[in-house]
């Protein structure tokens, strides 16, 4: 965990060095802006992971002596086949072509991302389909 | 790692260097003191000051593409010749080599710098503004051009049909200031080697000095919507007494009459927002 | 099906045999409930050739027109979407899907040892809003007004309502939407499987460089794709909602347009680009019988490229006249370092091996000749004087299509490489080097005549040009390497149908290095029976070869 975290923080401090050159030099606006949101998208899942490994020791996929057993145990639940993401994707499909071909197009969008958001949550409670 | 199989495996590494530096230095020098006489890769001399900066920019740049393209493509040659397969056997692992991958990260580096120092001479000349007092106004509309003289009544405007012609006198520092009234423009003539946008919104200023009368084509480069293809433009380079001809021929009573009904054209054109939607027929030139 | 976590733990990590064949639903069903990472991976795959094909087809009617200056083959306005969509088409449903939701979905699991993607759901929904997307923006070739014609990067104000109007605009822009969405979840899941699926032992240094980088690439995803979604937001918030967002008349700016655009397109080169970079990288060493050479360097390669990215995007913008030239110049011009590594790993990693000249690697060393030649003239476009004369031309054209051509080639080389994985067999060889031999040359005789006419300048979406004989001379050449390309894509579909079935390729064909190669072809539900232990980035080979380690000066690397 701790080699993920100090690639995130790294590149983090990159794009802030970088962030604060342009800035101060161009006094432009738009990409300033932008690069330092990019700062924080590095920095703020870096030193959560940094936070996370500092709590707890190496993992198995971190330590270059383990064995295939120690890795045995749960990873989790994943389920085998699913509906939702199909119902999730055709509404929001409906809802883009709503952009385009009216608001009408809205009823069945957010009737199936409703559907599916309700469904997937269901299904993901009972840890995949029956 | 050696160059090739053929270099002694025992040789001192300082000594294989040296010959390396040798070999690498008697074309570099050759090239630098054979200057102007380098081929062109490709591109324009240029008729303005500017261009054949950028074009002697573009010689060193491709001098040293040249290099290193052919060096590249030589030792992927020689690995592909030399290393096919030949057997079974596994060969030797080898992974890493500390200073061989240190050279070819520190090399580049240097060469990087070289570039950027010659590109940032050759930026402060090409973007130079000396002071003058020829100032034309270039303005972009779809699909044409408007060209204006600062204090003079001389104007020049055409549309895809016809393209206007932006007169400039030789050997003197011309200001252009470009604008567009629609969408984004590109002012480009080939044989300046240069080019700029022409944005809504914003005052684009540049400097062109001709070394060279003639007539030269110039053309639209950013696309701009249906005609984009045909938004063509020229400009003549007189010398300076044929331009004050020129200018003074908008003082005359004809002249001031064309100059104002041309003005009227341009603000029509500024001021038409909505495009045109009919599309004249195909190949139309 | 429930899959218990003691199923996975009997798959994955156990080294008695696995029993879970899956059993879902079947037939048409079974593709729209699957979560399995390899059917979505190949539905990438087969969806983003099909787009290959479509954009390669509009691709050969542009070289049709432009083999003649009158245009005698459409219109102005058909040509200008002909353009905009090939663009559109190959940018945003070929090369990205293809980079890092075709090959990447099914390979990146495996060779890190997982079950699946981290989140198999999620990755489902990437890929039907891909699909989704790419059929909203082709549906704009069938709306009143034809679809979008603005060019592939939409520029405002000419993407705006007044200049612009129509539903194929819109299409672009829904179709864009959605397949940015289903580009970020991808990014998510990958970032996600590589940070927390790995087997054990397989430390982050021990990766494959093809999962390296497409750990790069996804988070590259993550901080360049959600300001293009933003940034087409805006544009729709500005053709219909009345704001002023990129209009000067409401005190809006064009030039913000170009900026978030490009804040994501430049970065977005390198996310088409590195999972290519990856796959050669795999297939170099394995068909040399060596190492990756290097390894380190290239791990790092690959993210000074990622970490260079984000500050390069103005060099598009040099002839605005309003971006700050040298910072973006020296930006870009280091990006040839890392990138000149990477070249040089890759002839360290053939220097004194045994080459195997596969058709996997045919392509593999015609992906770095080529991408020398655009990486090399890519190197010019860095300079804003050079720029200045150089930008919109055909010069730039060129410098593109050698880079993206480079990237279909490396493609061609991991379809080659994998194909044999994914469905279980072999690709036919011979006609494998066929299609190599005529996309490389072909490729060349398309764009070195390009080049040409860009520094004669010829600028770049005419539809018709001045009626000079050397261009149209150039441009006829150009042509006649488009022809070729198109024929070597005929190949590859004719290589499939040839060899459909005809010869079972085993485990191991290439005697590869990582996971991927110790699992069946294809691979089982969840990927693994048993798993070697990893001690290297080859456990595969390891596990093949004890007594042939990976050598640093002379000494074990590990």
């Amino acid at each position: 965990m701790r080699v993920e975290a100090k690639i995130l923080l790294w590149l983090g401090l990159f794009f802030g060095i970088m962030c604060a050159v342009y800035w101060t030099w161009s006094l432009e606006n738009a990409g300033g802006v932008m690069m330092f949101f990019g700062t924080g998208l590095c920095l703020l899942p870096g030193s959560y992971y940094y936070w996370w490994s500092r709590r707890m020791g190496p993992r198995a996929e971190d330590d270059p002596n383990a064995t295939q057993e120690s890795g045995a145990g749960y990873i989790d639940a994943f389920p085998g086949s699913s509906i939702f993401p199909f119902t999730l994707g055709m509404g929001a499909f409906c809802i883009v072509l709503a952009m385009v071909f009216g608001s009408w197009m809205l009823v069945p969008g957010l009737a199936l991302v409703i559907w599916a958001a309700l469904g997937g949550i269901a299904e993901g409670r009972r840890g995949g389909t029956r | 790692m050696e160059l090739t199989p053929q270099t002694p495996k025992g040789a001192p590494a300082k000594s294989r260097l040296r010959r390396l530096a040798t070999a690498l230095a008697l074309p570099i020098a050759g090239i630098s003191l054979s200057g102007c006489t380098l081929p062109g890769f490709g591109a324009h001399q240029s008729d303005t000051t500017t261009g054949q900066s950028a074009y002697h920019l573009w010689q060193g740049f491709s001098v040293g593409a040249a290099i290193i393209g052919a060096f590249v493509i030589g030792l992927i040659l020689w690995a592909v010749v030399a290393y096919r397969r030949k057997g079974d056997t596994i060969p030797k692992q080898t992974q890493y080599h500390v200073p061989l991958e240190i050279l070819y990260t520190v090399i580049p580096v240097l060469i990087v710098i070289v570039l950027f120092v010659a590109t940032i001479v050759t930026e402060n000349k090409v973007l130079a503004m000396p002071k003058t007092d020829v100032s034309i106004n270039a303005n972009a509309f779809q699909w044409g051009w408007g060209f204006t003289y600062d204090n003079q009544n001389a104007i020049a405007v055409g549309s895809t049909t016809d393209s206007p012609v932006m007169v400039m006198p030789v050997d003197t520092d011309v200001k252009i200031t470009l604008t567009s009234t629609d969408v984004v423009h590109g002012f480009y003539v080939r044989d300046f080697n240069f080019s700029r946008y022409a944005l809504p919104g914003v005052d684009n200023q540049f400097t062109l000095h001709a070394t060279k009368t003639g007539m030269f084509f110039g053309q639209c480069t950013q696309l701009c919507g249906l005609y984009h293809s045909i938004m063509y433009y020229k400009v003549k380079v007189v010398t300076q007494a044929e331009y004050q001809t020129w200018l003074s021929s908008f003082n005359t009573p004809e002249g001031k009459a064309a100059a104002d009904a041309a003005k009227k054209v341009l603000k029509e054109q500024m001021s038409a927002h909505v495009p045109v939607k009919t599309e004249i027929s195909r190949g139309a030139n | 099906m429930t899959t218990t976590a003691h199923e996975i733990q009997a798959e994955a990590h156990d080294h008695g045999h696995g029993h879970a064949e899956h059993h879902g639903p079947r037939g048409i069903l079974n593709w729209l409930t699957t979560t399995d990472h390899k059917i979505i991976g190949l539905s990438y795959t087969i969806t983003s050739v099909i787009m290959l094909v479509i954009g390669g087809a509009l691709a050969e009617v542009i070289r049709g027109q432009l083999a003649n200056p009158d245009g005698h083959l459409v219109t102005m306005a058909q040509y200008n979407q002909l353009f905009t969509m090939h663009g559109s088409i190959m940018i945003y449903l070929f090369a990205g899907p293809f980079a890092f939701g075709a090959l990447a979905n099914i390979i990146v699991p495996i060779q890190i040892g997982a079950p699946d993607m981290a989140f198999p759901r999620l990755n489902a929904l990437s890929y039907w809003l891909y699909l989704t997307g790419a059929i909203t923006m082709l549906l704009g070739f069938f709306v009143t007004g034809g679809a979008a014609n603005f060019g592939w990067v939409g520029y405002a104000p000419l993407s705006d309502a007044i200049y612009s109007p129509g539903a194929g605009a819109d299409l672009w822009i829904g179709g864009l939407m959605l397949t940015g969405f289903s580009a970020i979840f991808t990014g998510v899941n990958i970032c996600a499987t590589v940070f927390y699926l790995r087997a054990p032992g397989l430390t982050l240094f021990r990766m494959p460089i093809f999962t390296w980088n497409l750990l790069v690439v996804s988070i590259l995803i993550l901080l360049a794709f959600p300001v293009l979604t933003a940034g087409l937001v805006m544009l729709y918030s500005d053709r219909h909602l009345g704001t002023h967002i990129y209009t000067v008349v409401g005190g809006g700016s064009p030039v913000l347009w170009q900026h978030i655009f490009w804040f994501w397109g430049h970065p977005e080169v390198y996310i088409l680009a590195l999972p290519f970079f990856g796959m050669v990288t795999e297939i170099i060493p394995v068909f040399s019988k060596k190492p990756v050479f290097g390894y380190k360097g290239m791990v790092f390669a690959t993210l000074t490229i990622a970490a260079l990215s984000l500050g390069v995007w103005a060099h598009h913008m040099f002839t605005t006249g309003v971006v700050l030239l040298p910072f973006f110049s020296i930006m870009s011009l280091l990006i040839a370092v890392p990138t000149g590594i990477k070249i040089f790993n890759w002839i360290g990693s053939m220097w004194r091996g045994q080459i195997w000249f596969s058709a996997a690697m045919l392509f593999s060393i015609g992906f770095v000749v080529t991408f020398l030649i655009g990486g090399l003239t890519g190197i010019y476009l860095a300079s804003p004087p050079l720029d200045f004369f150089t930008h919109d031309t055909y010069f730039i054209v060129a410098h593109f299509h050698s880079v993206v051509m480079a990237l279909v080639i490396g493609g061609m080389a991991g379809l080659y490489y994998w194909g044999p994985k994914i469905t279980g067999y072999m690709l036919n060889e011979r006609i494998g080097k066929a299609q190599f031999w005529l996309l490389f040359i072909g490729t060349q005789v398309f764009t070195i005549p390009q080049y040409i006419l860009g520094l004669q300048g010829m600028p770049r979406r005419m539809a018709i040009y001045p009626n000079d004989p050397q261009w149209q001379n150039l441009n006829t050449w150009s042509s006649v390497g488009a022809i070729m390309i198109g024929i070597s894509t005929l190949l590859f579909v004719i290589n499939i149908v040839a060899s459909w079935k005809k010869h079972p390729a085993g485990d191991n064909p290439w005697d590869g290095h990582t996971l991927e190669w110790f699992t069946t072809s294809p691979p089982p539900h969840h990927n693994f029976f048993r798993l070697p232990q990893i001690r290297s980035e080859r456990p595969t080979w390891d596990h093949n070869h004890p007594d042939a380690k990976a050598l640093a000066h002379g000494k074990d690397a590990h």
